[in-house]
């Protein structure tokens, strides 16, 4: 029997082939047979959830509270230094200089990454905009939102703030960011299932050390992380509380 | 412990009055008409023991109130109570979170310079293996809006 592993479909298309990369080398030091299968979106992933076929995710912080609450998830390790932000961006040339200024009807482009969006949300409360008051411009990927705004499809776009800092120069040269997420706290998690569970400490030791070596940090480097962070229990279980307090009404 | 706000880190002219509190104890507090804006993009986190005693603060707190860390941690949340603030919205605070369920409501709070500054709060019971072991309260910028109608509205509640 092989175990199952998966990760949020928010992940960057350019880390596609990293994941693979990571799976192999993970195999390759628990000795365990561990298939990676990426699901398209949300509702297959959490089908699969839900049906209890999977054992290792990398997941968005949004799923993380359902995934020890109800499935007996725990956390075994971030992504060192990485914290999902978000930012609101505009066309340079808009003379909009405050997000107070945006109003009902706005075009926002946005992907559906939930976390993304539901920080993005939070950012426009104080201009009184809400799901109900702005027009969304569903977008597959930041560079789309981009262009959504470059060709003035939309006022202004959501964006993790990581994928809109590494926009090509030529892109960002034509954008300016209204406003920009300090929260810090907010993270991706990869995080153990319960049939993998007697595995979890030795796993969480391959993880924490694999910077340590060059060849665990050349698989790092094709995820784009310096290293894995230990996650401990209290942690999630404040950043689950949070999620909580913040999922309120926004979406 | 909560004591009476000292003259001296009061910034700009200032009232005086003395709160009293749900428990008992009162102190006496100066304010100002001074508001700091609510950063954009940030939150403001605390978490307290189920008895509403301070035990963790995020950086953007610290700021935002004007106290330290040592100062905070270990006093009571009603170190930032305004006195524009209205007894019955943490009567409804507590009813609720007493509940098991979420609060959220626009409050006023207190600096340590006698400023205020106002945010859109959510407050949740933290539960770990079925017990109540504490509160969290993230806050956020809210609505200029909002703001207007609880400036019109929380004066009525007295
Ligand atoms: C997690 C949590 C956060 C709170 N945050 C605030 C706050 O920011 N400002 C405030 O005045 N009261 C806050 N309170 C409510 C206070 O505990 C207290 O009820 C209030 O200041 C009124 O004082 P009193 O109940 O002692 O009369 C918070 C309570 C909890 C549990």
């Amino acid at each position: 029997m092989s175990y199952l592993f998966t990760v949020s479909p928010d992940f960057a298309p350019d880390r596609l082939s990293g994941w693979y990369i990571f799976n192999t080398w993970l195999q390759k030091n628990t000795f365990e047979a561990i298939h990676l299968e990426l699901f398209n979106n949300y509702n297959k992933l959490h089908d699969a959830i839900g049906a209890g076929k999977v054992d290792l995710i990398y997941a968005n912080p949004f799923d993380t509270a359902s995934l020890v609450r109800n499935y007996g998830f725990l956390p075994l390790v971030k992504p060192e230094g990485l914290s999902d932000e978000a930012l609101i961006a505009i066309r340079a040339d808009s003379d909009t200089t405050d997000v107070t200024e945006l109003i009902p009807g706005t075009r926002i482009a946005l992907t559906n990454d939930p976390d993304v969006k539901m920080i993005g949300m939070m950012m426009l409360e104080p201009s009184d905009l809400d799901a109900g008051s702005i027009e969304t411009i569903p977008s597959e990927n930041y560079v789309l939102v981009a262009k959504h705004l470059l060709r003035s499809e939309a006022e202004a776009g959501i964006f993790l703030a990581e994928a809109y800092d590494n926009l090509s120069a030529l892109i960002k040269n034509q954008l300016k960011v209204l406003v920009r997420s300090q929260i810090s706290v907010i993270h991706h998690a990869l995080m153990i299932g319960p049939n993998f569970q007697h595995k979890r400490e030795e796993i969480l030791a391959l993880l924490t050390t694999m910077h340590e070596c060059e060849k665990g940090m050349g698989v790092l480097n094709s995820l784009g992380f310096k290293g894995w962070q230990k996650i401990e229990d209290e942690e999630m279980e404040f950043m689950i509380d949070l999620m909580d307090t913040l999922n309120t009404d926004i979406l | 412990m909560i004591v009476d706000m000292q003259p001296e880190f009061i910034v700009g002219e200032y009232k005086e009055t003395t709160q009293h509190f749900f428990n008992g104890c009162s102190r006496k507090v100066f304010y100002t008409e001074i508001e700091t804006p609510y950063p954009d993009g940030k939150l403001i986190v605390s978490t307290t023991s189920p008895e509403g005693i301070i035990n963790h603060v995020n950086k953007a707190f610290v700021e935002m109130s004007g106290y330290t860390e040592e100062e905070l941690l270990g006093a009571p949340h009603n170190i930032l109570r305004h006195p524009d603030m209205p007894a019955v919205a943490f009567k409804d605070l507590w009813d609720t979170i007493l509940r098991g369920e979420k609060w959220q409501g626009i409050v006023k709070n207190l600096r340590k310079d006698g400023g205020y500054y106002w945010v859109k709060a959510t407050v949740i019971p933290n539960v770990r293996a079925g017990k109540v072991v504490g509160y969290t309260s993230v806050r956020r910028k809210p609505s200029r809006t909002k703001v207007e109608a609880c400036i019109q509205l929380y004066p009525t509640l007295f």
